[in-house]
Protein backbone atom coordinates (compact mmCIF):
# COMPACT_ATOMS: atom_id res chain seq x y z
CA UNK A 1 0.00 0.00 0.00
CA UNK A 2 2.99 2.48 0.70
CA UNK A 3 3.81 2.74 -2.74
CA UNK A 4 -0.50 4.80 -3.37
CA UNK A 5 0.96 7.05 -0.85
CA UNK A 6 0.94 10.05 -2.44
CA UNK A 7 -1.31 9.54 -5.06
CA UNK A 8 -5.12 10.57 -4.93
CA UNK A 9 -7.79 8.10 -4.22
CA UNK A 10 -9.52 8.06 -7.46
CA UNK A 11 -5.99 7.47 -9.32
CA UNK A 12 -5.15 4.77 -6.55
CA UNK A 13 -9.19 2.56 -7.27
CA UNK A 14 -8.41 3.38 -11.12
CA UNK A 15 -4.96 1.77 -11.24
CA UNK A 16 -6.10 -1.48 -9.51
CA UNK A 17 -9.19 -1.59 -11.27
CA UNK A 18 -6.95 -1.57 -14.34
CA UNK A 19 -4.95 -4.23 -13.02
CA UNK A 20 -8.64 -6.39 -12.65
CA UNK A 21 -8.82 -8.19 -15.95
CA UNK A 22 -12.62 -9.13 -15.19
CA UNK A 23 -13.67 -5.95 -14.56
CA UNK A 24 -11.99 -4.32 -17.73
CA UNK A 25 -13.66 -7.03 -19.41
CA UNK A 26 -17.01 -5.71 -17.38
CA UNK A 27 -16.01 -2.22 -18.40
CA UNK A 28 -15.79 -2.98 -21.77
CA UNK A 29 -18.93 -4.78 -21.99
CA UNK A 30 -20.95 -2.08 -20.19
CA UNK A 31 -19.39 0.48 -22.50
CA UNK A 32 -20.42 -1.17 -25.76
CA UNK A 33 -23.84 -1.63 -24.13
CA UNK A 34 -23.78 1.78 -23.79
CA UNK A 35 -22.65 2.95 -27.22
CA UNK A 36 -25.31 1.04 -28.76
CA UNK A 37 -28.35 2.57 -26.51
CA UNK A 38 -26.50 5.90 -27.23
CA UNK A 39 -26.60 5.30 -31.21
CA UNK A 40 -29.03 3.36 -31.81
CA UNK A 41 -30.78 4.73 -34.84
CA UNK A 42 -27.37 4.85 -36.54
CA UNK A 43 -26.53 1.85 -35.79
CA UNK A 44 -29.52 -0.30 -36.99
CA UNK A 45 -29.60 -1.52 -40.33
CA UNK A 46 -33.01 -1.33 -41.07
CA UNK A 47 -36.22 0.61 -39.24
CA UNK A 48 -37.10 -1.46 -36.12
CA UNK A 49 -40.27 -1.43 -36.72
CA UNK A 50 -41.50 -1.59 -40.28
CA UNK A 51 -43.06 -5.09 -41.15
CA UNK A 52 -42.35 -7.23 -44.26
CA UNK A 53 -44.50 -9.97 -44.10
CA UNK A 54 -43.00 -11.53 -47.18
CA UNK A 55 -39.62 -11.94 -45.50
CA UNK A 56 -41.11 -13.06 -42.12
CA UNK A 57 -39.48 -15.64 -40.10
CA UNK A 58 -36.44 -16.11 -41.91
CA UNK A 59 -33.31 -17.55 -40.41
CA UNK A 60 -29.93 -15.78 -39.58
CA UNK A 61 -28.71 -14.65 -43.40
CA UNK A 62 -25.84 -12.02 -44.63
CA UNK A 63 -28.80 -9.86 -45.37
CA UNK A 64 -30.43 -10.26 -41.55
CA UNK A 65 -27.78 -11.14 -39.32
CA UNK A 66 -30.33 -12.31 -36.60
CA UNK A 67 -32.80 -13.22 -39.12
CA UNK A 68 -36.34 -11.84 -38.88
CA UNK A 69 -39.27 -11.93 -36.47
CA UNK A 70 -43.40 -12.86 -37.34
CA UNK A 71 -43.44 -9.94 -39.00
CA UNK A 72 -40.46 -9.75 -41.12
CA UNK A 73 -38.84 -7.38 -38.79
CA UNK A 74 -34.78 -7.44 -39.01
CA UNK A 75 -34.30 -8.79 -35.43
CA UNK A 76 -30.58 -7.09 -35.14
CA UNK A 77 -32.10 -4.00 -35.38
CA UNK A 78 -34.47 -4.57 -32.65
CA UNK A 79 -32.43 -6.09 -30.43
CA UNK A 80 -30.26 -2.76 -30.76
CA UNK A 81 -33.10 -0.82 -30.16
CA UNK A 82 -33.52 -3.00 -26.87
CA UNK A 83 -30.16 -2.18 -25.95
CA UNK A 84 -31.39 1.24 -25.73
CA UNK A 85 -34.71 0.18 -23.87
CA UNK A 86 -33.13 -2.12 -21.11
CA UNK A 87 -30.42 0.24 -20.49
CA UNK A 88 -32.83 3.26 -19.64
CA UNK A 89 -35.31 1.20 -17.54
CA UNK A 90 -32.23 -0.49 -15.48
CA UNK A 91 -30.77 3.24 -14.82
CA UNK A 92 -33.85 4.55 -13.75
CA UNK A 93 -34.91 2.30 -11.68
CA UNK A 94 -32.20 1.41 -9.79
CA UNK A 95 -32.55 5.22 -9.17
CA UNK A 96 -35.52 4.70 -7.75
CA UNK A 97 -34.67 2.16 -5.57
CA UNK A 98 -31.41 3.77 -4.40
CA UNK A 99 -33.18 6.91 -3.23
CA UNK A 100 -35.86 4.62 -1.59
CA UNK A 101 -33.20 2.93 -0.10
CA UNK A 102 -31.32 5.87 1.01
CA UNK A 103 -33.93 7.59 2.78
CA UNK A 104 -35.63 4.74 4.17
CA UNK A 105 -31.89 3.29 5.61
CA UNK A 106 -30.56 6.85 6.69
CA UNK A 107 -33.53 7.21 8.99
CA UNK A 108 -33.73 3.95 10.52
CA UNK A 109 -29.95 3.55 11.50
CA UNK A 110 -29.85 7.64 12.00
CA UNK A 111 -33.03 7.44 14.67
CA UNK A 112 -32.84 3.64 16.01
CA UNK A 113 -35.51 2.82 18.52
CA UNK A 114 -38.88 1.54 17.25
CA UNK A 115 -38.63 3.58 14.01
CA UNK A 116 -35.73 1.65 13.32
CA UNK A 117 -37.22 -1.74 14.04
CA UNK A 118 -40.68 -0.93 11.91
CA UNK A 119 -38.16 0.08 8.96
CA UNK A 120 -35.72 -2.70 9.46
CA UNK A 121 -38.47 -5.40 9.48
CA UNK A 122 -40.25 -3.88 6.71
CA UNK A 123 -36.95 -4.18 4.70
CA UNK A 124 -35.92 -6.93 5.78
CA UNK A 125 -39.97 -8.44 4.67
CA UNK A 126 -39.60 -6.90 0.99
CA UNK A 127 -35.82 -8.11 0.63
CA UNK A 128 -36.79 -11.40 1.50
CA UNK A 129 -39.46 -12.06 -1.07
CA UNK A 130 -38.59 -12.72 -4.27
CA UNK A 131 -38.64 -9.17 -6.59
CA UNK A 132 -40.58 -11.06 -9.06
CA UNK A 133 -43.26 -11.35 -7.37
CA UNK A 134 -43.81 -8.23 -6.03
CA UNK A 135 -43.08 -6.06 -9.69
CA UNK A 136 -45.84 -8.96 -10.40
CA UNK A 137 -47.91 -7.39 -8.34
CA UNK A 138 -47.35 -4.01 -8.89
CA UNK A 139 -47.78 -4.27 -12.70
CA UNK A 140 -51.25 -5.74 -11.76
CA UNK A 141 -51.92 -2.39 -9.74
CA UNK A 142 -50.70 0.34 -11.91
CA UNK A 143 -50.81 -1.27 -14.79
CA UNK A 144 -48.94 -2.66 -17.93
CA UNK A 145 -46.35 -0.46 -19.63
CA UNK A 146 -42.51 0.48 -19.37
CA UNK A 147 -43.41 3.67 -17.10
CA UNK A 148 -45.32 1.05 -14.34
CA UNK A 149 -42.38 -1.63 -15.66
CA UNK A 150 -39.66 0.70 -13.75
CA UNK A 151 -41.31 2.28 -10.59
CA UNK A 152 -42.85 -1.26 -10.21
CA UNK A 153 -38.81 -2.42 -10.13
CA UNK A 154 -37.51 -0.09 -8.69
CA UNK A 155 -40.12 -0.41 -5.86
CA UNK A 156 -39.15 -4.23 -5.89
CA UNK A 157 -35.35 -3.66 -4.70
CA UNK A 158 -35.37 -0.92 -2.75
CA UNK A 159 -34.57 -3.64 0.56
CA UNK A 160 -31.02 -4.42 -0.57
CA UNK A 161 -30.19 -0.80 -0.45
CA UNK A 162 -31.93 0.46 2.57
CA UNK A 163 -30.21 -2.34 3.96
CA UNK A 164 -26.48 -1.43 3.31
CA UNK A 165 -27.08 2.08 3.82
CA UNK A 166 -28.63 1.66 7.79
CA UNK A 167 -25.15 -1.13 8.31
CA UNK A 168 -23.13 1.90 6.80
CA UNK A 169 -24.74 4.84 9.23
CA UNK A 170 -24.76 2.53 12.25
CA UNK A 171 -21.34 1.95 12.04
CA UNK A 172 -20.38 5.46 11.38
CA UNK A 173 -22.51 6.92 13.67
CA UNK A 174 -19.96 6.05 16.32
CA UNK A 175 -17.37 7.17 14.49
CA UNK A 176 -14.68 9.85 16.12
CA UNK A 177 -15.54 12.45 13.80
CA UNK A 178 -18.81 12.19 13.88
CA UNK A 179 -18.34 12.60 17.27
CA UNK A 180 -15.91 15.86 17.22
CA UNK A 181 -19.16 16.92 14.49
CA UNK A 182 -21.62 17.00 17.18
CA UNK A 183 -19.53 18.23 19.91
CA UNK A 184 -18.98 21.30 17.48
CA UNK A 185 -22.58 21.82 17.74
CA UNK A 186 -23.49 20.19 13.74
CA UNK A 187 -27.38 20.17 13.36
CA UNK A 188 -29.03 16.15 12.64
CA UNK A 189 -29.23 17.26 9.43
CA UNK A 190 -25.78 18.57 8.73
CA UNK A 191 -24.61 15.64 10.00
CA UNK A 192 -26.60 12.88 7.94
CA UNK A 193 -26.57 14.63 5.17
CA UNK A 194 -22.94 16.17 5.05
CA UNK A 195 -21.13 13.58 7.03
CA UNK A 196 -23.02 10.50 7.64
CA UNK A 197 -24.81 9.72 3.62
CA UNK A 198 -21.61 10.53 1.92
CA UNK A 199 -19.54 7.70 3.40
CA UNK A 200 -22.02 5.23 3.68
CA UNK A 201 -22.27 5.41 -0.26
CA UNK A 202 -19.50 3.23 -1.47
CA UNK A 203 -21.55 -0.11 -0.84
CA UNK A 204 -24.46 1.80 -2.24
CA UNK A 205 -22.82 2.46 -5.62
CA UNK A 206 -21.05 -0.91 -6.23
CA UNK A 207 -24.67 -2.68 -5.72
CA UNK A 208 -26.66 -0.66 -7.86
CA UNK A 209 -23.99 -1.58 -10.48
CA UNK A 210 -24.61 -4.94 -9.88
CA UNK A 211 -28.64 -3.77 -9.56
CA UNK A 212 -28.82 -2.54 -13.09
CA UNK A 213 -28.34 -6.06 -14.20
CA UNK A 214 -30.74 -7.42 -12.18
CA UNK A 215 -33.31 -4.91 -13.18
CA UNK A 216 -32.68 -5.41 -16.64
CA UNK A 217 -33.66 -9.13 -16.02
CA UNK A 218 -36.86 -8.22 -13.87
CA UNK A 219 -37.67 -5.68 -16.91
CA UNK A 220 -37.51 -9.00 -18.93
CA UNK A 221 -38.89 -11.64 -17.16
CA UNK A 222 -41.92 -9.24 -16.91
CA UNK A 223 -42.05 -8.50 -20.35
CA UNK A 224 -41.71 -12.49 -21.05
CA UNK A 225 -45.12 -12.89 -18.68
CA UNK A 226 -46.53 -10.25 -20.91
CA UNK A 227 -46.58 -7.46 -17.91
CA UNK A 228 -43.99 -5.52 -18.87
CA UNK A 229 -43.61 -3.34 -22.28
CA UNK A 230 -46.30 -3.89 -24.77
CA UNK A 231 -46.46 -4.75 -28.49
CA UNK A 232 -45.08 -3.03 -30.92
CA UNK A 233 -41.94 -1.95 -27.98
CA UNK A 234 -39.06 -3.97 -28.73
CA UNK A 235 -38.17 -4.72 -25.69
CA UNK A 236 -36.24 -7.80 -25.01
CA UNK A 237 -38.40 -9.59 -22.96
CA UNK A 238 -41.41 -8.53 -25.27
CA UNK A 239 -39.62 -10.12 -28.09
CA UNK A 240 -39.18 -12.90 -26.24
CA UNK A 241 -42.29 -13.67 -25.06
CA UNK A 242 -43.57 -12.85 -28.29
CA UNK A 243 -40.88 -15.33 -29.66
CA UNK A 244 -42.05 -18.24 -27.45
CA UNK A 245 -44.69 -19.16 -29.92
CA UNK A 246 -42.18 -20.19 -32.27
CA UNK A 247 -39.50 -21.37 -30.50
CA UNK A 248 -39.83 -24.21 -33.03
CA UNK A 249 -40.21 -22.71 -36.21
CA UNK A 250 -38.16 -19.42 -35.67
CA UNK A 251 -35.45 -19.52 -32.37
CA UNK A 252 -33.55 -16.99 -33.58
CA UNK A 253 -36.28 -15.03 -32.02
CA UNK A 254 -35.50 -16.04 -28.56
CA UNK A 255 -31.73 -17.06 -28.81
CA UNK A 256 -30.55 -13.07 -30.17
CA UNK A 257 -32.23 -11.19 -27.60
CA UNK A 258 -31.44 -13.58 -24.81
CA UNK A 259 -27.79 -13.64 -25.61
CA UNK A 260 -27.72 -9.96 -25.60
CA UNK A 261 -29.24 -9.42 -22.11
CA UNK A 262 -26.88 -11.98 -20.89
CA UNK A 263 -23.70 -10.80 -22.31
CA UNK A 264 -25.38 -7.04 -20.63
CA UNK A 265 -26.03 -8.62 -17.23
CA UNK A 266 -22.69 -10.52 -17.67
CA UNK A 267 -21.14 -7.14 -18.03
CA UNK A 268 -22.30 -5.33 -14.94
CA UNK A 269 -21.84 -8.10 -12.58
CA UNK A 270 -17.82 -8.18 -13.81
CA UNK A 271 -17.89 -4.50 -12.90
CA UNK A 272 -19.74 -4.72 -9.47
CA UNK A 273 -17.38 -7.77 -8.69
CA UNK A 274 -14.35 -5.81 -9.54
CA UNK A 275 -15.24 -2.66 -7.92
CA UNK A 276 -16.22 -4.56 -4.18
CA UNK A 277 -12.85 -6.82 -4.92
CA UNK A 278 -11.23 -2.95 -5.61
CA UNK A 279 -12.85 -1.13 -2.76
CA UNK A 280 -12.86 -4.04 -0.63
CA UNK A 281 -16.45 -3.92 0.14
CA UNK A 282 -17.86 -6.54 2.19
CA UNK A 283 -20.92 -6.65 0.22
CA UNK A 284 -21.59 -10.80 -0.87
CA UNK A 285 -25.20 -10.46 -0.03
CA UNK A 286 -25.99 -8.16 -3.19
CA UNK A 287 -24.38 -10.22 -6.10
CA UNK B 1 -32.04 -24.73 21.82
CA UNK B 2 -35.69 -25.12 22.40
CA UNK B 3 -36.58 -21.73 24.18
CA UNK B 4 -34.72 -20.23 20.46
CA UNK B 5 -36.75 -22.37 18.53
CA UNK B 6 -40.23 -21.47 20.29
CA UNK B 7 -39.42 -17.49 20.10
CA UNK B 8 -38.47 -17.72 16.90
CA UNK B 9 -41.90 -19.67 15.94
CA UNK B 10 -43.75 -17.54 17.85
CA UNK B 11 -42.46 -14.69 15.52
CA UNK B 12 -43.97 -16.11 12.74
CA UNK B 13 -47.37 -15.46 14.08
CA UNK B 14 -47.54 -11.41 13.88
CA UNK B 15 -45.64 -11.61 10.53
CA UNK B 16 -48.31 -13.76 9.18
CA UNK B 17 -50.96 -10.41 10.31
CA UNK B 18 -48.57 -8.54 8.77
CA UNK B 19 -48.17 -10.13 5.76
CA UNK B 20 -51.87 -11.18 4.86
CA UNK B 21 -53.08 -7.26 5.68
CA UNK B 22 -50.73 -6.10 3.21
CA UNK B 23 -51.38 -8.43 0.46
CA UNK B 24 -55.57 -8.06 1.15
CA UNK B 25 -54.57 -4.32 1.02
CA UNK B 26 -52.63 -4.15 -2.57
CA UNK B 27 -54.74 -6.83 -3.76
CA UNK B 28 -57.82 -4.55 -3.56
CA UNK B 29 -55.77 -1.66 -5.23
CA UNK B 30 -55.77 -3.91 -8.39
CA UNK B 31 -57.85 -1.96 -10.91
CA UNK B 32 -60.65 -4.49 -12.49
CA UNK B 33 -63.25 -5.97 -11.65
CA UNK B 34 -63.67 -9.75 -11.59
CA UNK B 35 -67.54 -9.53 -11.58
CA UNK B 36 -67.57 -7.98 -14.70
CA UNK B 37 -65.72 -11.21 -16.89
CA UNK B 38 -68.12 -13.22 -14.85
CA UNK B 39 -71.53 -11.60 -16.38
CA UNK B 40 -72.55 -13.15 -19.53
CA UNK B 41 -74.03 -10.94 -22.42
CA UNK B 42 -77.06 -9.38 -21.84
CA UNK B 43 -77.00 -9.36 -17.94
CA UNK B 44 -78.73 -6.47 -16.41
CA UNK B 45 -77.02 -3.81 -13.50
CA UNK B 46 -79.71 -5.73 -11.27
CA UNK B 47 -77.25 -8.89 -12.36
CA UNK B 48 -73.96 -7.64 -11.56
CA UNK B 49 -75.22 -6.13 -7.50
CA UNK B 50 -76.52 -9.59 -7.12
CA UNK B 51 -72.84 -11.29 -8.07
CA UNK B 52 -71.24 -8.85 -5.92
CA UNK B 53 -73.39 -9.26 -2.63
CA UNK B 54 -72.92 -12.74 -3.35
CA UNK B 55 -69.16 -12.28 -3.00
CA UNK B 56 -69.32 -10.14 -0.17
CA UNK B 57 -67.20 -7.60 -2.36
CA UNK B 58 -70.39 -4.93 -1.26
CA UNK B 59 -69.09 -4.48 2.53
CA UNK B 60 -66.20 -2.43 3.44
CA UNK B 61 -62.72 -3.55 3.02
CA UNK B 62 -62.01 -4.13 6.32
CA UNK B 63 -65.11 -6.33 7.03
CA UNK B 64 -63.83 -8.16 3.88
CA UNK B 65 -60.57 -8.39 5.70
CA UNK B 66 -61.33 -10.01 9.13
CA UNK B 67 -64.33 -12.23 7.67
CA UNK B 68 -61.33 -13.35 4.98
CA UNK B 69 -59.11 -13.75 7.92
CA UNK B 70 -61.60 -15.80 9.95
CA UNK B 71 -62.51 -18.02 7.37
CA UNK B 72 -58.72 -18.38 6.30
CA UNK B 73 -57.81 -19.73 9.75
CA UNK B 74 -60.22 -21.94 9.93
CA UNK B 75 -59.45 -23.61 6.21
CA UNK B 76 -61.77 -21.64 4.39
CA UNK B 77 -59.94 -19.94 1.75
CA UNK B 78 -63.09 -18.57 -0.43
CA UNK B 79 -63.83 -19.53 -3.59
CA UNK B 80 -62.42 -18.77 -7.10
CA UNK B 81 -64.40 -16.24 -8.44
CA UNK B 82 -63.54 -17.51 -12.26
CA UNK B 83 -63.40 -21.03 -11.41
CA UNK B 84 -66.29 -21.60 -9.39
CA UNK B 85 -64.31 -23.83 -6.99
CA UNK B 86 -62.56 -23.54 -3.06
CA UNK B 87 -59.13 -21.63 -3.42
CA UNK B 88 -58.03 -24.44 -0.76
CA UNK B 89 -58.73 -27.31 -3.53
CA UNK B 90 -56.27 -24.92 -6.04
CA UNK B 91 -54.13 -24.67 -3.63
CA UNK B 92 -53.62 -28.19 -2.61
CA UNK B 93 -53.66 -29.62 -6.01
CA UNK B 94 -51.39 -27.05 -7.20
CA UNK B 95 -49.04 -27.21 -4.39
CA UNK B 96 -47.66 -30.20 -5.20
CA UNK B 97 -46.19 -29.61 -8.38
CA UNK B 98 -44.39 -26.26 -7.08
CA UNK B 99 -43.00 -28.29 -4.05
CA UNK B 100 -41.53 -31.05 -5.91
CA UNK B 101 -39.73 -28.15 -8.38
CA UNK B 102 -38.82 -26.38 -6.00
CA UNK B 103 -37.07 -29.14 -4.15
CA UNK B 104 -35.71 -30.48 -7.20
CA UNK B 105 -34.14 -27.25 -8.17
CA UNK B 106 -32.62 -26.96 -3.94
CA UNK B 107 -31.24 -30.31 -4.83
CA UNK B 108 -29.30 -28.93 -7.98
CA UNK B 109 -28.57 -25.65 -6.73
CA UNK B 110 -26.88 -27.28 -3.26
CA UNK B 111 -25.53 -30.71 -5.22
CA UNK B 112 -24.15 -28.81 -7.87
CA UNK B 113 -23.27 -25.34 -6.35
CA UNK B 114 -21.13 -26.51 -3.31
CA UNK B 115 -18.87 -29.12 -5.73
CA UNK B 116 -18.29 -26.28 -8.14
CA UNK B 117 -17.31 -24.26 -5.27
CA UNK B 118 -14.79 -26.77 -3.74
CA UNK B 119 -13.46 -27.57 -6.64
CA UNK B 120 -12.43 -24.32 -7.94
CA UNK B 121 -11.15 -23.95 -4.34
CA UNK B 122 -9.03 -26.64 -4.10
CA UNK B 123 -7.75 -25.63 -7.81
CA UNK B 124 -7.47 -21.85 -7.04
CA UNK B 125 -6.26 -19.71 -9.72
CA UNK B 126 -5.91 -23.02 -12.24
CA UNK B 127 -7.74 -23.22 -15.58
CA UNK B 128 -10.35 -25.50 -13.76
CA UNK B 129 -11.10 -22.47 -11.03
CA UNK B 130 -11.45 -20.35 -14.43
CA UNK B 131 -13.85 -22.87 -16.06
CA UNK B 132 -15.87 -23.33 -12.57
CA UNK B 133 -15.98 -19.64 -11.65
CA UNK B 134 -17.17 -18.91 -15.30
CA UNK B 135 -19.94 -21.56 -15.41
CA UNK B 136 -20.92 -19.77 -11.84
CA UNK B 137 -20.74 -16.37 -13.19
CA UNK B 138 -23.14 -17.23 -15.86
CA UNK B 139 -25.64 -19.25 -13.49
CA UNK B 140 -26.09 -16.20 -11.60
CA UNK B 141 -26.23 -13.81 -14.82
CA UNK B 142 -28.32 -15.83 -16.90
CA UNK B 143 -32.02 -14.98 -17.08
CA UNK B 144 -33.62 -18.07 -15.58
CA UNK B 145 -36.51 -17.97 -18.17
CA UNK B 146 -34.12 -17.56 -21.26
CA UNK B 147 -32.38 -20.69 -20.04
CA UNK B 148 -35.69 -22.55 -20.25
CA UNK B 149 -36.19 -21.80 -23.44
CA UNK B 150 -32.75 -22.49 -24.57
CA UNK B 151 -32.60 -25.76 -22.57
CA UNK B 152 -35.97 -26.68 -23.99
CA UNK B 153 -35.15 -25.60 -27.46
CA UNK B 154 -31.58 -27.89 -27.11
CA UNK B 155 -32.80 -31.35 -25.24
CA UNK B 156 -36.76 -31.55 -25.95
CA UNK B 157 -36.71 -30.43 -29.40
CA UNK B 158 -33.10 -31.26 -30.78
CA UNK B 159 -31.99 -34.04 -29.41
CA UNK B 160 -35.52 -35.13 -28.16
CA UNK B 161 -34.29 -36.44 -24.47
CA UNK B 162 -37.10 -34.80 -22.20
CA UNK B 163 -40.87 -33.68 -22.79
CA UNK B 164 -41.23 -29.79 -23.94
CA UNK B 165 -43.92 -29.68 -21.20
CA UNK B 166 -45.89 -31.47 -18.93
CA UNK B 167 -45.67 -32.58 -15.48
CA UNK B 168 -46.41 -36.60 -14.75
CA UNK B 169 -42.91 -38.40 -14.51
CA UNK B 170 -39.84 -37.40 -13.34
CA UNK B 171 -38.29 -36.28 -16.85
CA UNK B 172 -40.53 -33.54 -17.02
CA UNK B 173 -38.80 -32.39 -14.08
CA UNK B 174 -35.26 -32.39 -14.98
CA UNK B 175 -35.11 -29.52 -17.47
CA UNK B 176 -37.27 -27.56 -14.83
CA UNK B 177 -35.50 -27.94 -12.33
CA UNK B 178 -32.13 -27.63 -13.61
CA UNK B 179 -33.97 -23.69 -15.03
CA UNK B 180 -34.57 -22.87 -11.93
CA UNK B 181 -31.23 -24.33 -10.11
CA UNK B 182 -28.79 -22.89 -11.87
CA UNK B 183 -29.28 -19.39 -10.50
CA UNK B 184 -28.63 -20.73 -6.99
CA UNK B 185 -25.85 -23.18 -7.95
CA UNK B 186 -23.66 -20.02 -8.93
CA UNK B 187 -24.28 -18.32 -6.07
CA UNK B 188 -23.85 -21.20 -3.92
CA UNK B 189 -20.62 -22.05 -5.92
CA UNK B 190 -19.53 -18.34 -5.22
CA UNK B 191 -19.82 -17.99 -1.59
CA UNK B 192 -18.57 -21.53 -0.97
CA UNK B 193 -15.22 -21.15 -2.89
CA UNK B 194 -14.76 -17.54 -1.22
CA UNK B 195 -15.54 -18.84 2.33
CA UNK B 196 -13.26 -22.03 1.87
CA UNK B 197 -10.12 -20.07 0.50
CA UNK B 198 -10.92 -17.84 3.79
CA UNK B 199 -10.76 -20.61 5.90
CA UNK B 200 -7.31 -21.96 4.32
CA UNK B 201 -5.61 -18.99 5.72
CA UNK B 202 -6.85 -20.41 9.28
CA UNK B 203 -4.22 -21.56 11.16
CA UNK B 204 -5.64 -24.73 12.31
CA UNK B 205 -5.71 -25.91 8.72
CA UNK B 206 -1.55 -25.49 8.98
CA UNK B 207 -1.83 -27.44 12.11
CA UNK B 208 -3.70 -30.54 10.23
CA UNK B 209 -1.32 -29.97 7.46
CA UNK B 210 1.41 -30.02 10.21
CA UNK B 211 -0.34 -33.17 11.53
CA UNK B 212 0.20 -34.89 8.24
CA UNK B 213 -3.12 -34.85 6.79
CA UNK B 214 -3.45 -35.54 3.17
CA UNK B 215 -5.30 -32.87 1.50
CA UNK B 216 -8.65 -34.50 0.06
CA UNK B 217 -9.09 -35.71 3.87
CA UNK B 218 -8.19 -31.72 5.28
CA UNK B 219 -10.47 -30.18 2.49
CA UNK B 220 -13.36 -32.53 2.96
CA UNK B 221 -13.36 -33.06 6.52
CA UNK B 222 -12.29 -30.00 7.77
CA UNK B 223 -12.10 -27.04 5.63
CA UNK B 224 -16.03 -27.54 4.17
CA UNK B 225 -17.30 -27.91 7.24
CA UNK B 226 -16.35 -24.85 8.75
CA UNK B 227 -17.04 -22.66 5.45
CA UNK B 228 -20.33 -24.10 5.23
CA UNK B 229 -21.56 -21.50 7.38
CA UNK B 230 -21.88 -18.49 5.19
CA UNK B 231 -23.68 -20.94 2.47
CA UNK B 232 -26.33 -22.05 5.36
CA UNK B 233 -27.42 -18.60 5.61
CA UNK B 234 -27.22 -16.99 2.80
CA UNK B 235 -29.18 -19.72 0.91
CA UNK B 236 -31.72 -19.68 3.58
CA UNK B 237 -32.16 -16.27 3.32
CA UNK B 238 -32.73 -16.10 -0.88
CA UNK B 239 -35.02 -19.14 -1.08
CA UNK B 240 -37.65 -16.37 -2.37
CA UNK B 241 -35.06 -16.60 -5.49
CA UNK B 242 -35.94 -20.51 -5.87
CA UNK B 243 -40.16 -19.92 -5.56
CA UNK B 244 -39.39 -16.64 -7.63
CA UNK B 245 -37.84 -18.70 -10.17
CA UNK B 246 -40.47 -21.50 -10.07
CA UNK B 247 -43.07 -18.86 -10.84
CA UNK B 248 -41.62 -17.90 -13.69
CA UNK B 249 -40.37 -21.42 -15.21
CA UNK B 250 -43.99 -23.07 -14.57
CA UNK B 251 -45.05 -20.81 -16.84
CA UNK B 252 -42.05 -21.55 -19.61
CA UNK B 253 -42.68 -25.23 -19.55
CA UNK B 254 -46.49 -24.75 -19.04
CA UNK B 255 -46.18 -27.21 -15.57
CA UNK B 256 -49.04 -26.24 -13.18
CA UNK B 257 -48.00 -25.01 -9.76
CA UNK B 258 -48.47 -22.10 -7.72
CA UNK B 259 -46.70 -19.77 -10.09
CA UNK B 260 -49.20 -20.83 -12.85
CA UNK B 261 -51.88 -20.32 -10.83
CA UNK B 262 -50.99 -17.05 -9.11
CA UNK B 263 -50.23 -15.73 -12.53
CA UNK B 264 -53.44 -16.74 -14.44
CA UNK B 265 -55.29 -15.93 -11.52
CA UNK B 266 -53.89 -12.19 -11.83
CA UNK B 267 -54.95 -11.60 -15.36
CA UNK B 268 -58.39 -12.37 -14.73
CA UNK B 269 -58.75 -10.43 -11.45
CA UNK B 270 -59.58 -13.49 -9.51
CA UNK B 271 -58.81 -11.94 -6.31
CA UNK B 272 -59.71 -14.92 -3.69
CA UNK B 273 -57.26 -17.11 -5.47
CA UNK B 274 -54.11 -14.36 -5.86
CA UNK B 275 -54.81 -13.26 -1.98
CA UNK B 276 -54.04 -17.29 -0.92
CA UNK B 277 -51.23 -17.79 -3.44
CA UNK B 278 -49.73 -14.99 -2.75
CA UNK B 279 -49.52 -15.74 1.02
CA UNK B 280 -48.67 -19.12 0.74
CA UNK B 281 -45.67 -18.11 -1.24
CA UNK B 282 -44.48 -15.51 1.13
CA UNK B 283 -45.14 -17.64 4.17
CA UNK B 284 -42.98 -20.25 2.76
CA UNK B 285 -40.57 -17.89 2.14
CA UNK B 286 -40.51 -17.02 5.49
CA UNK B 287 -40.58 -20.54 6.88
CA UNK B 288 -37.25 -21.24 4.86
CA UNK B 289 -35.69 -18.35 6.01
CA UNK B 290 -36.75 -19.47 9.87
CA UNK B 291 -35.74 -23.39 8.71
CA UNK B 292 -32.33 -21.53 7.84
CA UNK B 293 -31.88 -19.53 11.20
CA UNK B 294 -32.40 -23.08 13.41
CA UNK B 295 -30.12 -24.95 11.25
CA UNK B 296 -27.00 -21.89 11.80
CA UNK B 297 -28.09 -22.17 15.46
CA UNK B 298 -27.67 -25.41 15.35
CA UNK B 299 -24.38 -25.93 13.55
CA UNK B 300 -23.22 -22.70 15.54
CA UNK B 301 -23.91 -22.65 19.09
CA UNK B 302 -23.08 -18.65 19.18
CA UNK B 303 -26.33 -17.98 17.30
CA UNK B 304 -28.52 -19.53 20.12
CA UNK B 305 -26.94 -18.45 22.55
CA UNK B 306 -27.38 -14.71 22.37
CA UNK B 307 -30.59 -15.71 23.15
CA UNK B 308 -30.29 -17.43 26.89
Amino acid sequence: MTKYKHKPPWVVVLQRFSANKMGVIGTILIACLVIVALFAPLLEPYSYKEQNIAIANEPPSLNHIMGTDDFGRDLLSRTIRGARISFVVGVLSVLISVVIGLVIGSIAGFYGGVIDLVLTTIADLTWSMPAILIALLLVAIIGAGLESVVVAIGLSYWAQYARLVRGQILSLKSAVFIEATKSMGASDYVILFKHLLPNSLSPVIVAATIGIGNAIVLEATLGFLGMGAQPPTPSWGAMMSNGTAYLFISPWMIIFPGLAMMITVLGFNLFGDALIDIMDVKNKESS
Amino acid sequence: MWIYVLRRTLLLIPLFFIISVVVFSLIHLVPGDPIDSLLGPGSTSADKIELVKAHGLDKPLTVQYFVWLKNFVTGDMGQSIIEKQPVADMIFYNMPFTVRLGLASLFISFFLGILLGIISAAAKNTFIDYISMIIALLGVTVPAFWLGLILMLIFSVMLGWFPVSGSGNLQTLVLPAITVGMGGAGLIARITRVSMLEMFNKEFVLLLYAKGLSKPAIIIKHVFRNALMPVITIFGLRLGWILGGAVTIEIVFSRPGIGNMLLSALYRRDYPVVQASLIFLTMAVIIGAFIADIMYSYADPRVRDVYK
